[in-house]
């Protein structure tokens, strides 16, 4: 039996009223890829990473991990919902996300922010989490900021909580949405660096960013998203150096 | 000293000589007051989460009765339940009636109760509905069921944000428990009215009432002013003071 992939998404769709913004999205993630999610605007980027953990609810289409299907059913009124939210919380545990935004919890400390998912989502051992954490704290840089609370931090440093909260779930596939989009330019890079090393530790990530460089050096697989479907996808140093699409090329250029 | 007090205008010791009367005015107020708004508080608790969702009947049956309560003054819900409710030969009839309804003090707590518990589900439901959405949403992406959700995230973050609110809420109860005096209850004005008519005075009981009133509230607003200071140091701006530790 070959492996199966640690996620994969069917024909995705998602529309908002009238206005179609996932027009059937489908992506493969293999264990220890990075695939980078660019696309101008509007694209439906943040959408398409939001209905993999069911932020949003997708209209139609399949998401796997695992090999395990999440799944949906239809309401009376139509509507596709979940057929069982605990099997999506379970899922959710298994998919940690990274914000634009950071999005820590303000009225608990770093070490708290930290210690939350795997005390109360997944019944960790207190003490055992207390040692994972103090780890993680350490790898991304912040073992003296334990006790501080998220306010008291760089928009860097909360970033780089943020990814440890997301890393102490143990998870299986990471989800970033511009983590480095509302940093001061001189904060970006630690940020960075803290997701190279995660992407060198094979770490299964998805990325939309839109930092060209990361794209570029980090990924395994670049996928571009034009109007709510791929536009154009493959190795980076393809579609960097030889871009198939008009749409593309015009996007580079913008972004250069 | 002698000389000090002459200059006074008003009966020193007789207000002295009633010391004790006053201390028990003290605690009728505060045990009233108080035990009301810990269980107006702990109702409030799961009719803010009503409020805050969008169940179809929970919410507008919340909404209805906290509209009615905060829409009607404190001292006619007091008199309806006090004399409105022995008017009925059910009620008086019923096992409610001795020792609950039949006792002023009792008819007092389930009104301020009642009372508090409407202003405080709409205070917190407030608090609630405020609580950052990106931290839900982080919430919400951990894995948190809805019951982790709101006992983890929003509620420890809406009781924080709803201190400053809920210390008004506290001294309004308090001031509001004058009203106990109306039904024969001995509370703090109760003893100054007390005073006043039985040695035909002028303003020495209200005095000495205002006073006590006064010094509660001093201590009501010094209690919040540390539970703001432990509790909401994690909003303060950056680099306002050494961060705190964990509560
Ligand atoms: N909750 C919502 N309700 C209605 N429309 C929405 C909602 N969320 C997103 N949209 C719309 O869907 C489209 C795609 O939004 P999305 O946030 O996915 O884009 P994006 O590619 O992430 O853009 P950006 O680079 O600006 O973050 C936009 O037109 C947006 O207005
Ligand atoms: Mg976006």
């Amino acid at each position: 039996m070959a492996e199966e992939s640690a996620l994969k998404v069917q024909d995705l769709h998602k529309s908002f009223g009238a206005h179609k913004v996932i027009r059937g999205v489908s992506m493969e993630a293999q264990k220890g890829d990075v695939i980078a999610i660019l696309g101008a605007s509007g694209s439906g980027k943040s959408t398409f990473l939001r209905c993999i953990n069911l932020l949003e609810t997708p209209n139609s289409g399949d998401v796997y991990l695992a090999g395990e299907k999440i799944r949906m059913k239809k309401n009376r009124h139509g509507e596709t919902v979940p057929e069982d939210i605990r099997q999506v919380e379970r899922m959710r545990s298994r998919l940690a996300m990274v914000f634009q935004g950071f999005n820590l919890w303000t009225h608990m400390t770093v070490l708290e922010n930290v210690l939350e998912g795997p005390v109360h989502v997944q019944k960790t051992p207190k003490a055992e989490a207390r040692e994972k954490a103090a780890a993680l704290l350490a790898k991304v840089g912040l073992s003296d900021r334990a006790d501080y609370y998220p306010a008291h931090l760089s928009g860097g440093q909360q970033q780089r909580v943020a990814i440890a909260r997301a890393l102490a779930m143990d998870p299986d596939v990471m989800l970033f949405d511009e983590p480095t989009s509302a940093l001061d330019p001189e904060l970006v890079g630690e940020v960075l660096g803290v997701m190279r090393d995660l992407a060198d530790e094979a770490r299964t990530m998805l990325v939309v960013t839109h930092e060209m460089g990361f794209a570029r050096d980090v990924s395994s697989k670049t996928v571009f998203l034009h109007q709510g479907e791929v536009c154009e996808e493959g190795a980076p140093s393809k579609l960097f150096s030889n871009p198939d699409t008009e749409q593309f090329r015009a996007f580079l250029s913008r972004m250069n | 000293m002698q000389a000090v007090l002459d200059l006074i205008p008003l009966d020193i010791g007789l207000i002295l000589a009633n010391f004790d009367r006053f201390m028990w005015g003290v605690w009728m107020t505060l045990n009233l007051t108080f035990l009301a708004l810990l269980c107006g508080g702990l109702l409030a608790i799961p009719m803010a989460i009503a409020r805050a969702s969008r169940h179809p009947v929970l919410n507008p049956m919340v909404w209805g009765y906290t509209y009615v309560f905060r829409g009607t003054p404190l001292l006619v819900q007091t008199f309806l339940i006090y004399f409105g409710l022995g008017q009925f030969e059910a009620v008086r009839e019923s096992w409610l009636w001795d020792p609950i309804l039949s006792s002023a003090w009792w008819c007092a707590f389930i009104a301020f109760t009642l009372n508090t518990a409407a202003y405080s589900t709409e205070l917190l439901r407030g608090a609630i509905i405020d609580t950052p959405k990106g931290e839900v949403e982080a919430a919400v992406a951990t894995g948190h069921s809805y019951a982790a959700r709101m006992r983890r995230i929003i509620l420890p973050s809406a009781f924080r944000r709803a201190i400053p609110a809920y210390s008004n809420e506290v001294i309004f109860m308090l001031h509001g428990s004058v009203v106990a005096s109306t039904i024969t209850l001995q509370d703090i004005l109760g003893v100054g009215r007390w005073l006043n008519g039985r040695y035909y005075l002028a303003y020495e009981g209200f005095i000495t009432a205002a006073l006590l009133y006064f010094l509660i509230v001093l201590a009501i607003t010094r209690l919040f002013r540390w539970l703001e200071r432990n509790y909401l140091g994690h909003l303060a701006p950056r680099d306002s003071e050494a961060p705190a530790s964990p509560q």
